[in-house]
């Protein structure tokens, strides 16, 4: 219910704001004609704006960078957070490249990819990759000792020690960075796609309804991205209850 | 009765700062050991030695084979617990079989045991942190004993329970060391408990640690704390270590 109300006050709010300071449907369109255009494309009434269609691109995109991401990130993670040196040694070439913006990777993924799926799952990777990175690292470098130590006394060793004890108690952390890196990397998907990579995609439907001026076009578009990155989001907050279900009472979530 | 576990001339520097000084003693098949020192004086270093979890000069045998790192044969209960706390209570207990490669079925009828030695049954799928303070101790001592250790090392596994639990509590711990008839070495920095519990007490002075005396306790059990023979025997070691409580 509250999810409801809160979505009509906006929606109601944005119709009043177009009639009263816009009122000119080549600058914004309001959402008693977006939503109808939203509708219509998801079903297909568009040959060239088909929603769903665009959408599997755009998933496609995603899963990609955020799968390499995610195997690269986790790995080079759980080493540099379980071997010191290591981890002092990659420090400042990580701190050198993590402020650059994935966006400004995007001449430079084109040069190496040419204007492939690639492209735009390195631009996606590189999102994703850093915060899947940290967080990994963050975790398992601050695994309490003394969980590690109870486990030796009670038998356990090397194998179990890290299987049983450093990637449970890392697990919290690890699935902020995964969270963290979902969201960057969606929003990368979009900036990837408007440089054309492909001739689908979500971000890329959006550069072109601009070329049309159909703003009722462009913002179903942007809405259909909102609503994947929120699936998302949702997706992997659900994946966090079943895996850290004994966090449950021991934090204020 | 044969010796379980014979520390000899045993030293422990932190960098510069000595620690322990030449430490010795035994602990003999079935006995409950205490050590009793002022806070800071290496007791829980000794312990871990003890553990394997440091290392040190001199001899630390386990029926007589060198101690050099950590296993089942010498399980420790923490000071703090240290349970893990994305398992349940049966996982935390059932952790020391688990690692051993134990068919399920065999984990599961002797985890059940251990639970209802230690009273937790009811209390299997419980996470640590919705289980009160003495219920986490009982799960720290269930883990520990499940192991079936040569000597169980308890590092001041009561200090943070409140007073009255803490009497129950080391009741209990009487009941189960007579159950199943585990030989143990406890770290403990009350006089009280130390007589309470102990067979003998081993005394450390003040940092870096000796051996003060050894104190045998003929008291028979149950032990009435307030017996005259038990309050005697309070005051008198009281007075052995007064210097070195007090410093600190």
């Amino acid at each position: 219910m509250k999810f409801l109300t809160s979505l009509a006050v906006f929606f109601i709010s944005w119709e009043v704001f177009y009639h009263l300071l816009i009122n000119d449907p080549f600058l914004l369109s309001p959402p008693s004609k977006v939503i109808p255009t939203f509708l219509q494309l998801l079903l297909g009434k568009d040959e060239l704006f088909f929603i769903p269609l665009d959408t599997l691109h755009s998933l496609y995109h995603y899963a990609y960078g955020f799968l390499v991401a995610l195997s690269t990130g986790l790995s080079l993670g759980l080493v540099a957070g379980l071997y010191r040196s290591f981890r002092d040694f990659i420090h400042p070439t990580i701190e050198l490249l993590r402020p650059i913006p994935p966006i400004a990777w995007i001449p430079i993924s084109i040069m190496l990819f040419k204007l492939t799926h690639s492209a735009a799952a390195f631009i996606i990777f590189i999102g994703a990759f850093f915060p899947i990175l940290i967080n990994t690292i963050h975790g398992v470098s601050s695994v309490e000792r003394k969980y590690i130590e109870a486990a030796k006394t009670l038998g356990a060793k090397t194998r179990d020690v890290f299987f049983k004890v450093v990637i449970p108690a890392s697990l919290p952390s690890i699935f902020t960075g995964i969270r963290i890196a979902s969201g960057v990397a969606w929003m990368c998907v979009v900036a990837a796609e408007l440089f054309g990579v492909s001739q689908f995609g979500l971000g890329y439907k959006i550069q072109l309804a601009r070329y049309y001026h159909s703003m009722d076009v462009l913002i179903a578009y942007m809405l259909a991205i909102g609503i994947v990155g929120l699936t998302l989001d949702h997706f992997y907050r659900s994946l966090e209850k079943k895996f850290l279900k004994w966090r449950r009472g021991l934090t204020i979530e | 009765m044969s010796d379980v576990l014979v520390v000899k001339n045993l030293y422990k520097r932190f960098g510069e700062v000595l620690v322990l000084d030449g430490i010795s003693f035994n602990v003999k098949e079935g006995e409950f050991v205490s050590i009793l020192g002022p806070s800071g004086c290496g007791k829980t270093t000794l312990l871990r030695i003890i553990a394997g979890l440091e290392d040190y000069e001199g001899e630390v045998l386990l029926e007589n084979k060198l101690v050099n790192s950590p296993g089942q044969d010498r399980v420790m209960v923490f000071q703090d617990y240290a349970l893990f706390p994305w398992k349940t209570v049966f996982e935390n207990i059932s952790f020391g079989l688990e690692v051993k490669k134990f068919p399920k079925k065999v984990i599961k009828e002797r985890t059940e045991k251990i639970l209802k030695l230690v009273g937790l049954q009811g209390f299997e799928n419980f996470y640590p942190h919705e289980i009160s303070g003495g219920m986490k101790q009982r799960v720290a001592l269930a883990r520990a004993i499940i192991c079936e250790p040569r000597i169980l090392l308890m590092d001041e596994p009561l200090s943070a329970l409140d007073a009255q639990t803490r009497n129950y509590m080391q009741e209990e711990l009487i009941r189960i060391w007579k159950e199943i008839n585990c030989t143990i070495l406890y770290v403990t920095h009350s006089i009280e408990e130390a007589i309470f519990l102990s067979d003998r007490i081993v005394v450390l002075t003040k940092r870096p640690a000796k051996v003060k005396k050894i104190v045998n306790v003929n008291l028979e059990r149950p032990r009435d704390r307030f017996s005259n023979e038990f309050v005697r025997l309070k005051a008198e070691i009281h007075k052995d270590v007064k210097d070195e409580f007090e410093l600190v």
